[in-house]
């Protein structure tokens, strides 16, 4: 475990779930999300939590954002508020 | 909104590229007793690859290999796998799922029996989640696209 990539991983998920929240455009939102899903995994493998890093990658990093794809293009692509 | 994808390069990629990630899939799910991986990253692996043949070659190329209702009855073939190794056990006069028992069928000893066990049960959960994870894409994707389509009326 090196720290000061724990923190520079810390620091790039805080700004990814930041920015998908407060992004207008929803497409990019969920590549922002996908963004946060794979730093997610990547700071799992970093604390040796290989086997929960494995599942973030196939599962949130994959098949989730083509499912908030497909959701996406059903909607308008802006946000309203 | 899935149609068939005019690019070559497109095409020719996701044509090399699905049958790596079949094996890889088929890799975590045979390891995943002792390594990092199992059942349900195997199988969201393997509905990968049917996503990116989706996208790549259409929706009724991949129909021709994965129908919805294939799908469905993978799906329940997936759960009977997990459920009737567990009864098995049962059976045989363990409890659920203590695979050691599965050693009375199988000419082995109970320790490789157990190793056995849990690859059968592996692979059930591999393949519902394939299943059901390749349902939820094509619902996703092709809600209010076939209004014509007679499941929903019949």
């Amino acid at each position: 475990m090196i720290l000061p990539l724990d923190f520079i991983l810390i620091l790039f998920v805080f700004i990814c779930a930041v920015a998908a929240i407060t992004i207008k455009d929803l497409l990019s939102a969920v590549v922002i999300l996908g963004a946060y899903s794979f730093l997610m995994c990547l700071l799992w493998t970093e604390m040796a939590a290989i086997d929960v890093a494995f599942t973030e990658a196939s599962v949130s990093a994959s098949i989730g954002t083509v499912l908030m794809i497909g959701c996406v293009a059903k909607t308008k692509r802006r946000s309203k508020d | 909104m899935i149609r068939d994808s005019q690019d070559v390069i497109v095409k020719t990629l996701s044509r090399l590229l699905v049958p790596f990630m079949v094996i890889y899939a088929l890799y975590v799910i045979m390891h995943g007793h002792h390594s990092p991986g199992g059942g349900f990253q195997g199988g969201v692996i393997l509905a990968a690859g049917f996503v990116l043949l989706v996208v790549s070659h259409g929706l009724e190329q991949t129909r021709k290999r994965l129908s919805e209702k294939a799908a469905g009855v993978l799906s329940s073939i997936g759960v009977f796998i997990y459920a009737g190794i567990g009864a098995l056990c049962l059976i045989l006069g363990g409890n659920y799922l203590d695979y050691g028992k599965l050693s009375k069928l199988l000419p082995v000893v109970p320790a490789e029996a157990r190793s056995l066990g849990i690859l059968g049960v592996e692979i059930g959960v591999a393949l519902a989640v394939m299943a059901v994870m390749f349902t939820i894409f094509l619902v996703i994707f092709t809600v209010g696209e076939f209004p014509e389509d007679d499941r929903s009326e019949k």
